[in-house]
C-alpha cells in the first residue's frame, strides 16, 4: 500500500511540474467562467424554470470543453514513460504492475478533481452577491458533482488505456479523444434521429451522459449511472493492466 | 549471487541469447563483454525482471526472477543503459522517491539519500533539475539510484558510456570501491577498464558465451599473446627475414623511419624473445634504440574471440 501512495504522490506532483497542467487549468477555468457568465446573463433577461446550478451543468458549450480535457491530462501517463525509457527503471523497482496502473489512474483523477474545486466558488459568490440560492437543494450540488466524478473516472480510465497502447503521446491523445467523443455524442443520437422507436430511445438514454446529467443535476440521485460508470471504469482498468503486462511478451 | 541456467530469449524472428549459463559469486565484480547486439542488455534486462526469458531459469540472491520477482528486484540495484530519468524532478527529490519506492524505511530515507549523494559526488547538484544535468552527472544519479536501497547486487549496463576520461576514471574508482561490499555485474566496451576492475569476465558473442574466466587466464590462453618491438639500424640487411629465423616468431612487420627500421614481432603464446632478439642484433652489430615486449591486452582477447566466429 505504501508503494501505491509513493507512486500516486509522484503522479500528482508530476502534473504540476509540467506547463500542460497549468494550460489545462487556465483553459478549463476560462471556459467555465465564460459559461457561468453567459448563463447568468441569459437568466437575467427572462424567466426560466431551472436553477443557476442546473444551467451551469447542462449546456453544450461546457460539454465541448469537458471532452477536450481528458486527452490532455491522460496522454502522458504511460506513453511518456515508454518514450523516455523510464518504464525500465520503474518496473525494475520492486513494484507490482497493478500498483503502477492504479497510481496513474488515481493520479489523473486527483488532478481532474482539482480542476473542479474552483467552480464551487462560483456558486458561493453568486449566493453572497445575490443573496439567493444557486441551486434548488444541496442534493443538486451532490448530484451534479457526483456525475462529474463518475464520468471523469470513466473518461480518465479510457485515457489510461489509450496511453498504455502507444509510446506516442499524440497518438494516445487522438485515440482517447475519438473514443470519448463517440461515447459522449452517442447520447445525442436520440435528439437527432427523430424516427426511432421509443425502446431504442430508452436504450440510448441509459448511455447518454447528457440525460443522466439532467437527472442528477436536479438532485435525483439515480444509481444506474453509478453502476454503469463504476463498472465500465473497472473494465477499462483491467484492460489497461492487461495491455501494460503485454509489454513483457511484445518486447 | 546470480545463477543463470540455460537462459534463452527469442524475439520475433531472431534469437538474442541462446542457452546462457553462468554464475556470479558473492563479492565478485563480473565484467560482461561482447560486441553490440551480442545480447548483453537483453541478459541484463531479463535478470532485472524487466522482461521474461523465453526459456531457462535465473535466480538472484536465491530468488527466482520470474516466480519471486518482487523479492529478487528488492535485492537488486539496476542501472539501465542510457540511464532513463525523470527530467522534471530535482536530484534529491528523485532519489527520495526512488528510495521510498524501493522500500527504504521512512526514517532512513534522508540518511540513505545523503549517503549515496556523498558517494556519487552529487552534493553540488542536489537541487538541480535532472533535465539540466550533464551526461556525467546523469550517470551518477543513475548509479546513486541503483545504490540507494543498499542492494546486495548491482547490475550496471554500460555505466561509463559517453563519459569523458576523467569521469570514466571516477566511475571506475567508485565501482572498485563498491565491489568491496557488493556483487557487481557490469557491461562495458572499454576493455582496459575491465582489466582494472573485474575479477572475472564473460565474453558473449551472438547470444552465446564464448569465454568465462579471470582476465589473467584469458590473456594467458590467447594464441597471439602480444609480441616484441625492435627499432634498429640494420643497414642493407633484410632485418625482417633475419628476425623470422628466431624460433617462436610467427611473423614480422617492418616499417621504415629514415635510416631506422621498426619491427613488430608476433610471437608464440607465453614466449619472451627479447633476449634472442638482442643476441641477433648484437651479432649483426645493429644499432638498437628500442627493444620492448608488448603485452597482450583484453582487447586482443576480445577481438580474437569475437572475430573467430566471423571468419
Amino acid at each position: 500500500m505504501r508503494k501505491f501512495f509513493v507512486l500516486l504522490t509522484r503522479e500528482v506532483r508530476s502534473y504540476f511540474y509540467s506547463p500542460v497542467a497549468y494550460i489545462v487549468l487556465v483553459f478549463f477555468l476560462f471556459v467555465c467562467g465564460v459559461q457561468f457568465y453567459t448563463q447568468l446573463s441569459f437568466m437575467n433577461g427572462q424567466a426560466v424554470s431551472y436553477s443557476v446550478q442546473e444551467a451551469f451543468f447542462n449546456s453544450v458549450f461546457f460539454w465541448f470543453a469537458f471532452v477536450l480535457i481528458f486527452p490532455l491530462i491522460t496522454m502522458r501517463l504511460f506513453a511518456e514513460e515508454f518514450k523516455l525509457g523510464t518504464i525500465e527503471s520503474l518496473m525494475t523497482a520492486p513494484v507490482r504492475d497493478w500498483q503502477v496502473v492504479l497510481a496513474k489512474f488515481f493520479g489523473a483523477l486527483v488532478f481532474y478533481v482539482v480542476l473542479w474545486i474552483p467552480t464551487l466558488l462560483y456558486f458561493a459568490i453568486f449566493q453572497v452577491i445575490t443573496k439567493q440560492p444557486a441551486a434548488s437543494s444541496a442534493g443538486a450540488y451532490l448530484g451534479s458533482y457526483l456525475m462529474m466524478l463518475l464520468l471523469g473516472m470513466f473518461y480518465v480510465s479510457i485515457g489510461c488505456l489509450a496511453s498504455v497502447l502507444t509510446k506516442n503521446q499524440i497518438v494516445a491523445a487522438i485515440i482517447s479523444f475519438c473514443v470519448i467523443t463517440v461515447h459522449f455524442f452517442s447520447g445525442l443520437l436520440s435528439f437527432i434521429m427523430r424516427e426511432i422507436s421509443s425502446a431504442t430511445r430508452q436504450l440510448l438514454g441509459y448511455f447518454s451522459a447528457i440525460e443522466q446529467m439532467g437527472t442528477l443535476s436536479r438532485g435525483e440521485i439515480d444509481t444506474r449511472p453509478m453502476v454503469l460508470y463504476i463498472s465500465m471504469t473497472i473494465v477499462m482498468l483491467v484492460l489497461t493492466h492487461q495491455a501494460f503486462q503485454s509489454r513483457k511478451w511484445r518486447l | 549471487m546470480i545463477k543463470v541456467e540455460n537462459l534463452t530469449k527469442r524475439y520475433a524472428g531472431h534469437t538474442a541469447i541462446k542457452d546462457l549459463s553462468f554464475e556470479v559469486g558473492k563479492g565478485e565484480i563480473m565484467g560482461f563483454l561482447g560486441p553490440n547486439g551480442a545480447g548483453k542488455s537483453t541478459t541484463m534486462r531479463i535478470l532485472s525482471s524487466f522482461m521474461p526469458p523465453t526459456s531457462g531459469r535465473a535466480t538472484i540472491a536465491g530468488y527466482d526472477i520470474f516466480e519471486q520477482s518482487l523479492q529478487a528486484r528488492a535485492h537488486l540495484g539496476y542501472m539501465p543503459e542510457n540511464v532513463p530519468l525523470y527530467n522534471d524532478m530535482r536530484v534529491t527529490e528523485y532519489l527520495d522517491y526512488r528510495a521510498a519506492l524501493k522500500g527504504v524505511p521512512h526514517r532512513r530515507i534522508s540518511e540513505r539519500v545523503g549517503d549515496v549523494k556523498e558517494l556519487c559526488g552529487l552534493k553540488d547538484v542536489e537541487k538541480k533539475l535532472i533535465g539540466a544535468l550533464s551526461k556525467g552527472y546523469r550517470q551518477r544519479v543513475g548509479l546513486a539510484d541503483a545504490l540507494v536501497h543498499e542492494p546486495d547486487l548491482l547490475i550496471l549496463d554500460e555505466p561509463t558510456s559517453g563519459l569523458d576520461p576523467n569521469q570514466i576514471r571516477q566511475v571506475r574508482d567508485l565501482i572498485r570501491n563498491l565491489g568491496k561490499q557488493h556483487t557487481i555485474l557490469l557491461s562495458t566496451h572499454i576493455l582496459p577498464e575491465v582489466e582494472m576492475t573485474c575479477s572475472r569476465v564473460i565474453i558473449i558473442n551472438k547470444g552465446r558465451i564464448e569465454a568465462c574466466d579471470t582476465p589473467e587466464n584469458l590473456l594467458h590462453e590467447i594464441r597471439t599473446a602480444g609480441g616484441v618491438v625492435l627499432e634498429a639500424k640494420v643497414g642493407n640487411e633484410n632485418g625482417a627475414e633475419e628476425l623470422k629465423k628466431i624460433t617462436g616468431v610467427r611473423d614480422v612487420t617492418a616499417t621504415v623511419d629514415g635510416e631506422w627500421q621498426r619491427f613488430a614481432l608476433r610471437v608464440e603464446s607465453g614466449a619472451d624473445l627479447r633476449e634472442e632478439v638482442f643476441r641477433l642484433a648484437a651479432d649483426r652489430r645493429w644499432a638498437v634504440r628500442e627493444l620492448t615486449q608488448r603485452r597482450a591486452t583484453l582487447e586482443d582477447v576480445f577481438v580474437e574471440i569475437t572475430h573467430a566466429d566471423d571468419a
